[in-house]
């Protein structure tokens, strides 16, 4: 009942200005805190998060082009690689047409060097049989003349000469009568190429 | 001792009185401290200390849910973030208009405070929201008065500002004798008013209702004859009450700061 006379006093719309004032302090109050901290460490996080977010995707992107030049790069270095490979075999392949053709050559040189060693000792050798023969057929032919005749000759056919005479004569006849077809003692390189 | 127990001692005490409804005295309970600086009375009773407690309690909650804010929030960060988003985003950015993000900090103070403060009305021992005394919520509204004028006036000038509210553009001069009034009642008396009323008659009556239905609980339970049988729908009415009361809670929060939006949107944005 004491309440009831207390409400006379009041009228809930005209409140006393101690209230008002209390009212204008607690919510400076909250003001003041979310200006001075909440707001600007909300805001902080939320760039922040923007910041996180559009950095993944730039990273991402990023990194996506990065495997797309290296891609592009290997594929490069791929084509590179194979014209490469063409040309060294290319290369070998002349390489080895050329050492053929070379090893040919310096076989033919070397067939036609054997040979013409060959010819050359055959010549030699003839030369040496025909001088052998020389002597041996000076002394046969007097021995053989002495033998008939029935006494040395010898002596007198050494003292003239005779035989060597007669001999360089059979030389000098065949020399002039066939050139080079008999005395092959001169070789003439036949140059097939 | 609250008022609500003084007035449910009463009820206890009714005997063949007939059931005494609780009245404005819920509003004013017992002067706990009086003192008086420069004149002006100070009275704190137990709403003035539900009002720092819902204060402090804000605060707290704000500072610690903002300190170390990072990119991944915790649970407490989340929960502030969620709050300050709904009113950055929901109401800074997309009500008051492109130019309106400055004003974040200030709409979502005035959100959390009301929100704080409107919870009071359902926590257990407090159970009365200071919103429910015409002071504080009439604080808010002269803050967002002054700020909206003195946002329009900077926005616009001076000139211009007022021009714009009494002779509204496109309106066909004769008209302005109907119109010119109704501007100036709308824009310097009725909304600021309203903007205070509204939260002040909501947490009012919704205080009034579950005292009411809470005490005739107690009355029909206790009068001793057949009554009883209602006891319980007045209880059960008292926790559904609570219910709405939480969604009123929330939603005059949310009234307030989107209308202060609105009115911040016409003070910056040249209407009409």
């Amino acid at each position: 009942m004491l309440i009831w006379a207390a409400e006379e006093e009041h009228n809930p719309l005209l409140p006393p200005l101690g209230e008002i004032i209390i009212g204008l302090i607690a919510f400076a109050i909250v003001l003041f805190v979310m200006f001075k901290f909440v707001a600007p460490q909300f805001e902080k996080a939320f760039v922040a998060r923007r910041d996180a977010i559009e950095g993944g995707i730039e990273r991402a992107e990023a990194m996506q082009a990065e495997a797309k030049a290296a891609l592009e790069q290997y594929r490069a270095q791929l084509a590179e690689a194979r014209t490469e490979a063409a040309q060294i075999r290319d290369a070998a392949r002349a390489e080895g047409q050329q050492i053929i053709e070379e090893l040919r050559a310096q076989a033919q040189e070397e067939s036609a060097r054997i040979l013409a060693r060959g010819e050359e000792q055959l010549a030699s050798s003839r030369q040496q049989v025909v001088n052998e023969l020389r002597g041996q057929i000076g002394t046969l032919a007097v021995d053989l003349a002495g033998r008939v005749v029935g006494e040395s000759l010898a002596d007198d056919a050494r003292r003239s000469g005779t035989v060597d005479r007669f001999l360089d004569d059979l030389d000098g006849m065949t020399a002039a009568s066939s050139d080079g077809r008999g005395g092959s003692s001169v070789y003439v390189p036949q140059d097939a190429r | 001792m609250t008022s609500s127990a003084l007035a449910l001692g009463d009820v206890l005490a009714a005997n063949g009185e007939g059931f005494e409804a609780p009245g404005l005295g819920e509003f004013y309970p017992e002067v706990i401290a009086n003192f008086s600086v420069l004149g002006v009375d100070f009275e704190i009773t137990r709403i003035t200390l539900i009002l720092w407690i819902a204060t402090l309690a804000l605060v707290a909650f704000l500072y610690l849910a903002s300190r170390n804010a990072k990119i991944v929030p915790g649970k407490l960060q989340f929960v502030g973030e969620t709050g300050y988003s709904l009113v950055r985003d929901g109401i800074a950015r997309d009500v008051v208009g492109p130019r309106g993000l400055p004003f974040a900090p200030f709409l979502a103070s005035l959100f959390f405070f009301i929100l704080a403060n409107n919870l009071m009305a359902i926590i257990p021992l407090a159970q009365i929201s200071p919103m429910s005394k015409f002071a504080f919520p009439l604080v808010l509204a002269a803050i967002c008065w002054v700020l909206y004028i003195y946002i329009g006036i900077r926005e616009q000038g001076a000139g211009r500002y007022f021009k714009d509210i009494l002779f509204l553009p496109g309106v066909p001069k004769p008209m302005y004798i109907l119109v010119t009034p109704i501007e100036i009642l709308q824009n310097f008396v009725v909304r600021p008013f309203t903007l205070a009323v509204r939260l002040f008659a909501n947490m009012f009556a919704g205080h009034m209702l579950l005292v009411v239905f809470s005490l005739g609980a107690v009355y029909l339970f206790q009068v001793g004859n057949y009554s009883v049988v209602f006891g319980p729908v007045s209880a059960l009415m008292a926790i559904v009450m609570t219910f709405f009361e939480l969604l009123v809670i929330f939603l005059q929060a949310y009234v307030f700061t989107v209308l202060m939006g609105t009115y911040l949107n016409g003070s910056i944005e040249a209407e009409h």
